[in-house]
């Protein structure tokens, strides 16, 4: 211990700590910088608030997200991404006790509501989650559900059509042609997370969500599923949570860093990496917290 | 800088301590594995005692003493001159067996050695004759040689002779014991499958008593059962566990159903002889009202189980069939339920299993009653097999004793391809990945 204290020195010690706390304190007036706003957005997120019962996870969050857009959100552990990107597509109403507030809109059409029916909506805003989930059926059953399910196809032809179409565009097509019928549990992970897409894009969603899509995958099931998405981004405007910031520079074009539930700075990846606006997301992407 | 360096143990004196625990760790893993060991042990020597028990008890019970017989359907003694159901429900079989045994026996004679020569019988030995007769209506005025039950006390006599070489005579007489022994020797007297065990109802007269009554009764009552429990408490289950809020009053309802698991079973005979007896009127002793009693008493297993099922089937599955767009319902239909559907079916059979040992409720609502015929539908009167078994075990003749044991066996054959049947559907159903 007190080797430790000598070889850092105390004043560094503790200047950065101060600083730290510091910043941490301004989270009281924490105002959105950069560029929340655009032109030609896809989803419009107005003042949002989410409460998990009493504990509010999201502060008065406004961001839009253009058409055929990525757009990453970065931030430390638990500072409400997933709480976030769920409420894209109303996952959150699965959740006891949680309620959004603010207005939030897919091409200008409402997604909270009375009036608003959460199939269509899910069938429009697609989603991908962390852990790879198939269902415990085969290739062929996943990709199909939903089209199945929301009447999509209505001849086998058709659904064959939309399976293997969907399989080639996540890139896995070669992989399991010859196997459509087992299992998609039996798949490896990346395969799996692979499957997922395929599933999502199988009922042409018009947004896509990513829960860290990409934790579970080794380097180069990785590099498969950013390629993936960088080829998804022509007709899909994708929204990506995702804790690795190279990964965030490599597939987005905006990123949004979050803060204890708050929106801190948006901004174009290249600014954001190499100029961030905001302390907070110059201490976080230094690695200096988070 | 290591941590370990900054306590005042060094990496030796760690290990020590770990060693000096090792004996002591290992020694508590071996007295718990033993434990379990002896567990184990003790259950599977219970069922052995209990099943060698029983089955030494019940086995002879498969096999009945049967006596051969020339018999004559001479129309004069019968008394009848054709063969028709109204002539043939008149018709003096008796007569012709205790012809048949006069003349195997021509030195009888005398009032009371005759009635004692008759009872090596059984006294439903007729009505073999009469369903004979009645199938074959060309026999009549012909002679023909039959196997026919002997008495139970003859039946007694001749299997206690194969454990001590006098036998147990009982009731049996020592003249009787010398026309018995007589007909062994000759091969007229034989032990031979009991037939009669499989395809009789209950009877006062043990070698004419038989199970199927009460074998098919307790079929149509678990059937009744079946049907109503496992929709109504998945259903329940689905409703709880999937789609209702939770609030106070479910949480009310939880309980309540919780409680329900508890209450004795009586309680549910008492419920339903209010209920369905006296207030819907639905007919005393039958499979429906039965069996409506035991739903009520299997529901909360059922339901409790199978809300546990459903509380296992990952969250993930749910999220995605949820995140494609699926609705509630196509959701618990597609993904939920065929995941949760093993464990739900073994709560179901382990309800099913409890329904068909159940006795007390059955006795309120009247199941209990002396019951002959063979139930034809579930409104017809019948008794089931723990019943049975009940009330043979109640009955002071020595084959019953026997009888009890066999029906005990036959309830337990039933359990066990229940349960078999339960497996392997839980295998096929798994399967599906
Ligand atoms: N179901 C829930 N019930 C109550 N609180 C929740 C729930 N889910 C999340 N929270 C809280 O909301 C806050 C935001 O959580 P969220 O999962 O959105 O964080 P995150 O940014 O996705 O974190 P991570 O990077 O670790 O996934 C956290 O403080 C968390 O404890
Ligand atoms: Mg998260």
């Amino acid at each position: 211990m007190s080797t430790m204290t000598l070889n850092a020195g105390p004043a560094a010690a503790v200047g950065d700590s101060t600083a730290e706390q510091n910043l941490v304190n301004t989270k009281a007036d924490i105002k959105t910088v950069g560029s929340p706003f655009c032109d030609d957005a896809k989803l419009r997120m107005r003042n949002v608030n989410v409460f998990y019962g009493e504990t509010q996870a999201i502060h008065d969050v406004s961001l839009d997200i253009g058409r055929n857009q990525v757009v990453a959100m970065i931030g430390p552990s638990g500072c409400g991404k997933s709480t976030f990107l769920r409420c894209l597509n109303r996952m959150n109403d699965t959740i006891e006790g949680c309620r959004v507030e603010g207005e939030l809109s897919l091409d200008g059409d409402p997604i909270y509501g009375a009036k608003v029916d959460v199939v269509p909506l899910r069938a429009r805003v697609g989603m991908v989650f962390q852990k790879p989930n198939p269902f415990p059926k085969s290739i062929y059953d996943n990709v199909a559900y939903g089209p199945k399910i929301h009447g999509i196809a209505s001849r086998r032809a058709e659904l064959d059509e939309i399976v293997e179409n969907s399989l080639r565009r996540a890139g896995l097509w070669n992989e399991v042609k010859d196997r459509l019928d087992k299992p998609g549990t039996g798949l490896s992970g990346g395969q799996q997370q692979r499957l997922c897409i395929a599933r999502a894009i199988a009922v042409s969603p018009e947004v896509i969500l990513m829960d860290e899509p990409c934790s579970a995958l080794d380097p180069i099931a990785t590099a498969r599923i950013e390629e993936l998405i960088d080829e998804l981004r022509e007709n899909y405007t994708i929204a990506i949570v995702t804790h690795s910031m190279q990964q965030a520079a490599r597939v987005s074009q905006r990123t949004a860093y979050f803060h204890l539930g708050k929106l801190v700075e948006v901004n174009d990846t290249e600014t954001v990496f190499t100029n961030p606006e905001h302390e907070l997301t110059e201490a976080y992407i230094t690695g200096r917290f988070g | 800088m290591t941590d370990l360096t900054q306590t005042n143990l060094t990496q030796k004196q760690v290990r020590e301590r770990i060693a000096a625990r090792l004996a002591s760790r290992h020694r508590k893993e071996k007295i718990f594995r033993g434990f379990g060991i002896a567990s184990i042990a003790f259950g599977v020597l219970a069922v052995l005692v209990l099943f060698t028990d029983i089955i030494s008890k019940g086995s002879s019970a498969f096999v009945q003493s049967q006596i051969q017989l020339q018999v004559n359907y001479d129309p004069a003694e019968l008394g009848i001159d054709k063969v028709d159901q109204e002539s043939l429900a008149w018709a003096n079989f008796d007569g012709v067996i205790r012809n048949a045994l006069r003349e195997r026996f021509p030195d009888v004679t005398g009032r009371s050695e005759k009635r004692e020569l008759y009872s090596l019988v059984s006294s439903g030995a007729g009505f073999d004759l009469r369903e004979r007769l009645q199938n074959n209506p060309e026999l009549l005025g012909q002679s023909e040689t039959v196997w026919v039950n002997a008495d139970d006390d003859v039946d007694t006599y001749v299997k206690s002779l194969s454990k001590s070489k006098d036998g147990f005579l009982g009731r049996t007489s020592e003249q009787k014991a010398v026309w018995i022994n007589a007909l062994r020797d000759s091969g007229e007297l034989k032990k031979r499958f009991n037939k009669t065990f499989f395809t009789n109802g209950d009877s006062r007269e043990p070698e004419q008593a038989g199970i199927r009554a009460a074998l098919v009764g307790s079929l149509f009552t678990l059937l009744v059962t079946l049907v109503l429990s496992f929709p109504i408490g998945v259903a329940a289950a689905i409703y709880l566990e999937e789609f209702a809020p939770k609030n106070r009053w479910t949480d009310l309802i939880e309980v309540n159903i919780n409680n329900l698991a508890a209450v004795p079973s009586i309680v549910f005979g008492l419920l339903g002889l209010a209920i369905f007896i006296n207030f819907f009127e639905l007919p005393r002793s039958a499979p429906l009202v039965g069996g409506l009693v035991l739903t009520l008493m299997t529901l909360p297993t059922i339901i409790i189980s199978s809300r546990a099922s459903l509380k296992s089937v990952p969250p993930s599955i749910r999220e995605a069939a949820m995140g494609m767009g699926a609705s509630r319902m196509q959701v618990v239909l597609h993904h939920v339920l065929p995941l949760a559907m093993p464990g739900m079916l073994t709560g179901a059979i382990i309800g099913m299993a409890q329904a068909l040992g159940e006795t007390a409720p059955l006795l309120m609502i009247g199941m209990v009653a002396f019951i002959v015929d063979v139930p034809h539908g579930i409104t017809d009167p019948s008794t089931v097999l723990p019943v049975q078994i009940f009330l043979w075990a109640d009955s002071p003749e020595r084959a019953f004793v026997e009888r009890t044991s066999a029906a005990i066996m036959v309830l337990l054959a039933v359990l066990i391809t229940m349960n078999t049947c339960a497996v392997w559907l839980r295998k096929k159903l798994e399967r599906r990945w």
